[in-house]
């Protein structure tokens, strides 16, 4: 408690919900079935006091817990369009209009300039209250645009993936933002800036199969699914029921396929930390006296 | 399995019409070259019914999904054996195993010396499911990644053969990071300081196609397709229900032409007639003559326009209004 204490105290940046976003005070965590104050919740991270519960987050309160004050938007141009006249139950169209009133955002996406522990970074966060966080153009231009627009301003790239995957609306050319964002994400690499991904509750499809996984540190929250194939497709054609924890955070750490799992409420910490190290230059940390020494005639 | 013959059933008659079409042009014109007589006078007039004749045969996307799936379609290795010499088959990622279903090695391309990655579906029944039916394990992406790094190293361009349905999703290749593996594959592929020319022979399924289909162009014949997903996947999410994948495959614009308009592809190879398995060798030549005609073309150009050419393509792919 003495943690909860901590961050209660060191995140006045995180809004408590208004009255009229929560008309009930109380809600039900679904991994410990206790009932929560949303205030608690609110106020730690939206993770459960209770039993560590990482709820999924939309995009707004995402950059809220992440960065220290408010983003400076980037995002919000790129609107989607409906290049293949795409018509399922309803119409490609009507489902945006929902997903847009829900989100009060054109797309699936926020990107920006923020400060994590007073460094300044890109931070592109995905959306998964819009259409389930999906990749479509809109998604894969914006994130091609924040990881040009870091190198261009030599900040590092923090980008929150929360996606079901690729937009099946936009067909192949949703499929075709997993070859875009991977070459827009060259412009970083190229001038030696940092990109951590950060893998949350869900990650899977497309997004797991391109810029996600290519960053330079991935980590993810405890707990979060996290896969290429979704587990009803591996059921059906593997034909057996699939292990305990399959594709969660911890069974990839296992695996080797992250490099670590970072409580939700210390990823602040563990970010700045980490971009210290990596990269001196792009945080405005002087470089060590050590390497400043050799240097020395 | 009804739908494969009522599709032929209605459409055998037109598709009758052109093959005989096709062969009497076919037989004019080696008439012309044996006997060094003039016909154009009675070519131009064939060809000319053939091209009507062409547009009027149209079939739905559903039904070219089909003709990419149809029993004796060729596979990759089909046209290798007829397009390549000297192909050397390179075995596994040097850390997991060998993927039988995506394979490569340096070959002879119509002899232009190139670096070969392909999904092999498998021809018998044994082998399609040794090959996974061309479903590729996350040690195929890094065989795949390993063989660019030597197609790098010797200055081979790439030609790649998409066909598959997408990367395989099973428990196992999950625990050894399919999504990771193609994230790789499509970053190296990107990274590429030779030219890659790619063409999706059959089916396009997915992340796990595209993860060798990252090149300077992307071709592909008349009856493949090419999607984020395939229509069964679409149907099954879509109306719970994959029998309704006909729907969901007109709702996908999947097909080559479709591909074409969206900017996907730089090219539709056209098939003979009918669908290449009707006629493999002359799917072969045509594949090969299109391949090696972007293979000459390209290679004029430097390390650096081979990498700054892909990027640029791909970075600007996406549909989008801005304001």
């Amino acid at each position: 408690m003495a943690l909860d204490k901590f961050f209660r105290r060191r995140r006045p940046q995180v809004n408590p919900p208004s009255e009229a976003d929560t008309p009930d005070l109380w809600g039900k965590c679904p991994q410990c079935k206790e009932n929560v104050y949303l205030r608690d919740l609110a106020l730690n991270a939206y993770v459960c006091p209770n039993c560590g519960f990482h709820h999924r987050l939309g995009a707004t309160k995402r950059a809220e817990v992440l960065l220290d004050g408010p983003i400076e938007i980037w995002s919000g141009r790129v609107h989607p369009v409906d290049a293949l006249n795409f018509r399922d139950t309803e119409s490609y169209p009507e489902r945006l209009a929902r997903a847009q009133a829900k989100t009060g955002r054109p797309d699936a996406i926020l990107t920006g300039r923020g400060q994590i522990e007073n460094l300044s970074v890109a931070a592109a966060i995905m959306d998964f209250e819009f259409s389930g966080g999906s990749m479509g153009s809109v998604v894969g231009e914006e994130i091609a645009r924040a990881a040009e627009r870091a190198g261009e301003e030599g900040l590092p790239l923090i980008l929150v993936a929360a996606s079901g995957g690729a937009r099946m609306q936009e067909s192949a050319l949703s499929l075709m933002q997993m070859a875009k964002t991977t070459v827009a994400l060259e412009a970083l690499s190229k001038r030696g800036l940092p990109y951590i991904s950060i893998l949350t509750d869900p990650t899977t499809g497309g997004v797991t199969a391109s810029f996600a996984t290519i960053a330079d540190v991935i980590v993810a929250e405890p707990g979060a699914l996290i896969g290429f194939a979704g587990p009803r497709v591996i059921q059906q054609t593997i034909r057996q029921s699939l292990p305990d924890g399959f594709q969660r955070a911890e069974f990839l750490l296992e695996h080797g396929m992250v490099d670590m799992i970072v409580d939700r409420r210390q990823q602040r910490g563990e970010l700045a930390k980490l971009l210290r190290l990596l990269h001196p230059a792009s945080v405005g940390v002087a470089a060590p006296a050590s390497v400043q020494s050799e240097q020395a005639p | 399995m009804t739908r494969p013959n009522q599709t032929r059933t209605t459409q055998t008659p037109t598709v009758q019409t052109l093959r005989e079409l096709e062969a009497r042009i076919r037989d004019l014109e080696s008439t012309a070259v044996s006997t060094g007589q003039d016909l154009d006078s009675a070519l131009t007039p064939l060809r000319a019914q053939l091209t009507r004749l062409r547009q009027q045969v149209s079939m739905t996307r559903w039904e070219r999904v089909q003709l990419a799936r149809i029993a004796g379609r060729p596979t990759a290795l089909e046209y290798v054996e007829r397009l390549t010499e000297d192909f050397v088959e390179l075995h596994g990622d040097r850390a997991f195993g060998d993927d039988q279903a995506l394979i490569g090695g340096p070959a002879l391309w119509q002899g232009r010396r190139v670096m070969l990655l392909m999904q092999q579906k498998g021809r018998d029944t044994k082998d399609k499911i040794k090959r996974r039916f061309g479903s590729a394990n996350p040690e195929g992406y890094r065989k795949a990644v390993r063989l660019m790094d030597l197609a790098d190293k010797f200055g081979l361009p790439v030609v790649a053969l998409i066909d598959t349905q997408g990367a395989y999703p099973g428990l196992e290749a999950e625990e050894r990071g399919q999504g990771w593996a193609i994230a790789e594959s499509i970053q190296r592929m990107s990274r590429l300081r030779v030219p890659a020319v790619c063409a999706v022979i059959g089916e396009g399924g997915s992340g796990g196609a595209l993860a060798i289909g990252i090149g300077n162009r992307v071709l592909i014949m008349e009856n493949a397709w090419y999607s984020v997903i395939s229509p069964e996947g679409a149907a099954s999410i879509i109306w719970k229900d994959s029998a309704k994948a006909p729907e969901a495959a007109e709702a996908l614009k999947l097909t080559a032409p479709d591909l074409l308009e969206l900017g996907i592809v730089e090219e539709v190879i056209a098939e003979p007639t009918g669908g290449a398995h009707l006629d493999v060798d002359a799917a072969a030549a045509a594949l090969g003559e299109a391949v090696s005609r972007h293979l000459d073309e390209l290679a004029g150009q430097s390390p650096e326009e081979w990498v700054s050419g892909r990027a640029e393509r791909f970075r600007k792919l996406g549909a989008y209004r801005e304001s």
